[in-house]
């Protein structure tokens, strides 16, 4: 066996690639339940792909048998039914553990120099995700695949003068057809997925290159080495240390995502809607046309900015700016620490503000905007007006007030002196 | 101090937003009566599917749906063969039927869906209310309408085994006697806004018998539905206790990998 590592390495870097990477990458201690995240990803992305090639297997990409092919898989291939419950309870828990390791990140101030790299590689793969499973949504040819892809498109058909040519462009037709679903299929299967797992890679040796960070945001591979162990007082070994510890994370991830793939897969329409069990049909528009959940954040601030100039571009924009503006975040934060233990209450408050806007807005993009009735005829100003749509005015403002005035405010914060060595 | 005052007053105007939406439901509310469902009785599915193929299968495909997996519910491929299979002689096809979804169109206005997972798309609840919700209308081109669905295209087809229904309206000009008479009412109960401000409750009482009590219609509805919620998820029992067993291996390897994880940190610590 060592014969066969010696010669492997002589000719390829295995061990070096394994131990930079891993075996020998040295962590800080003191990682917390938030930690997780990041490896229930990875762990959840193994699922999509493996889930996703057995899939392919059966799946047809042609209109006319697309709806049929998935009752295919569900009822007549064998174990095709947990496939591709795996598949779709996957892809919505995808977006659960990506949220909470981006949580993480505010929490910590993980996209703080010197992470500026890995933060903005994970923002990259933020936005293939949402592509991804926005191409893959159309894929079982259902009512609600139908009209959201048609919403989405419709979306890119609001930019000004080029936005008519740019849908039918998407699309390859002038409505979504059998011709817009071949292309997403291509695109679901092959062409996103493949520059996601490059970005999954560049996202892990950016972050293996500056070292981790952690709930103190101190820089343990900036500490003095022990030179018996050649380890920083607070560091320890990613294996066998963290190896353990993120297989008994996955083993719980695994309780949570059976539990729902056995006994509520389609999680009362949230992860599988209902109206998707009714073939496509472009003649007739259901009533209610909802995003999946881990859009809807998005989607209520697109309802709620109102058309200017006659033009919708701007909700689109609003939608637009919301996702990217995550990139920026590195430099717009001038606090002197990094971690929320040593943080003043203003960054508290307006990261509260913000977590508390996200949830509600993204229950304002599920229900209709008539949700919560209108404002009484008598009041001034907002007389008449639907109520959620002013609520979900408000809390996009207060979305990207958490951006846009955090050098203001992470400059101006109280904070508490952070110590040489992490506390726990 | 700018920060706390800001949130406060966000949270005020959500509560105001929040405070008096049940004046605002401007649609139609309506109570529903809950399915008598048991998903485990392999009889009420047989008797299901046996009212399927005589009264559905006529009109309504299940086009993915194959005979033979009915031994799914405890029946051998002979007595399929001989009781439940008559538009076809193979035992492996699946559910279709002879009318031309053109003729469909032509007869009720719309071509009859395909059922084999409408359970899915209406959920178990609905669709017993539905086939317990039909009454005479003359208006309709069918002579029936349909509480939980109105208007529907279809005609009562269990009419005859149901007996029928006649629709009793009662009319409120306050809201609030409007509910509490909603409330009172029997069965499925529609409470949706009037002519002039004024809100209306609807109900249901028996007008002519049926060849079924309405026990017996009930529980005919009741395996019916049955029925239809197997054939929308074939796979659905086994999914269940396979999910038992895997959580419970799950539980046990968790044990396993926790005594292990505290072993090796014992180091760290």
């Amino acid at each position: 066996m060592q014969k066969l590592l010696t010669w492997i390495d002589e000719r390829f870097p295995l061990t070096a690639l394994w131990e930079s990477q891993w075996g020998k990458y040295i962590a800080p201690k003191n990682f917390n339940f938030w930690y997780y995240f990041g490896s229930l990803a990875a762990f959840t992305l193994v699922i999509q792909i493996v889930t996703g090639i057995f899939l392919t297997m059966n799946y047809k990409p042609d209109a006319t048998k697309a709806f049929e092919s998935i009752e295919y898989i569900m009822r007549d291939v064998s174990w095709g039914w947990l496939i591709r419950y795996m598949h779709s309870t996957g892809a919505s828990m995808f977006f659960v553990v990506v949220y909470l390791h981006m949580f993480r990140g505010l929490l910590y101030g993980s996209y703080r120099k010197p992470r500026e790299l890995t933060w903005i590689f994970g923002c990259f793969v933020y936005l293939c995700l949402m592509a991804e499973a926005f191409f893959g949504y159309l894929l079982p040819w259902g009512q609600m695949s139908y009209w959201g892809a048609q919403v989405i498109v419709n979306l890119f058909s609001t930019v000004p003068i080029i936005g008519e040519d740019l849908g039918v462009w998407i699309r390859g037709d002038y409505t979504i057809s059998d011709i817009t679903l071949n292309r997403f299929f291509a695109f679901h299967v092959i062409a996103v997925p493949l520059v996601l797992l490059g970005l999954v890679v560049a996202h892990l040796m950016a972050l293996h290159e500056t070292g981790s960070n952690n709930p103190d945001g101190v820089e343990t591979k900036k500490q003095p080495k022990d030179p018996a162990t050649g380890l920083p007082p607070d560091g320890i070994y990613s294996h066998p240390y963290y190896t353990v510890k993120d297989i008994v994370g996955v083993i719980a991830f695994l309780a949570v995502f059976s539990a729902i793939m056995f006994f509520v897969p389609d999680m009362g329409g949230y992860f599988l809607e209902s109206n998707n069990f009714i073939p496509a049909d472009p003649l007739k528009t259901p009533e209610h046309i909802a995003p999946v959940w881990y859009f809807t954040p998005y989607y209520a601030m697109l309802r709620a900015v109102p058309s200017f100039l006659g033009s919708q571009f701007w909700g689109v924009l609003v939608m637009a700016a919301a996702v990217l503006i995550f990139f920026a975040l590195p430099w717009l934060d001038r606090s002197p620490v990094k971690s929320i233990r040593y943080r003043g209450g203003l960054y508290k408050g307006w990261l509260a503000a913000f977590v508390v806007s996200f949830l509600i807005l993204g229950y304002l993009g599920v229900v209709p905007i008539t949700v919560w009735g209108q404002f009484p005829d008598s009041w001034p100003v907002l007389g008449s007006a639907d109520r959620a749509t002013v609520v979900a005015r408000l809390l996009t403002v207060v979305y990207f007030l958490f951006f846009l005035l955090m050098p203001w405010y992470t400059a101006r914060d109280k904070t508490k002196p952070v110590p040489e060595r992490v506390t726990g | 101090m700018m920060l706390a005052r800001t949130l406060a007053a966000l949270g005020a105007l959500c509560l105001a937003a929040i405070a008096g939406p049940a004046l605002a439901s401007g649609g139609a509310d309506i109570r529903m009566e809950p399915a008598p469902i048991n998903r485990l009785s392999l009889e009420s599915q047989q008797r299901g599917a046996r009212t399927f193929v005589n009264y559905c299968l006529s009109c309504h495909s299940a086009r993915y749906m194959r005979y033979n997996r009915l031994v799914d519910l405890g029946l051998t491929e002979t007595q399929i063969r001989e009781n439940l299979m008559f538009p076809t002689d193979k035992v492996g096809a699946t559910m279709m039927v002879a009318m031309q979804p053109a003729d469909g169109k032509a007869w009720f206005g719309v071509p009859p869906p395909d059922l084999t997972v409408e359970a899915r798309v209406r959920g178990d609840e609905w669709l017993f209310n539905y086939l317990l919700a039909f009454y005479k209308d003359e208006t309709t081109p069918s002579g029936w309408n349909n509480l939980v669905f109105p208007n529907v295209a279809m005609p009562h087809v269990l009419g005859e085994l149901s007996g029928a229904n006649r629709l009793v309206e009662a009319q409120f000009k306050d809201h609030e006697e409007a509910q509490a008479a909603a409330l009172a009412g029997k069965g499925i109960v529609v409470l949706e806004p009037g002519k002039d401000h004024t809100w209306v409750v609807k109900t249901l009482a028996a007008e002519t018998p049926g060849t079924l009590t309405q026990a017996q219609y009930r529980e005919m509805a009741a395996d019916l539905v049955n029925f239809l919620s197997y054939m929308a998820e074939p796979n659905k029992n086994k999914r269940v206790s396979l999910g038992l067993v895997v959580l419970l291996y799950l539980c046990v390897l968790f044990g396993c990998a926790y005594w292990m994880k505290r072993e090796y940190w014992k180091d760290v610590h």
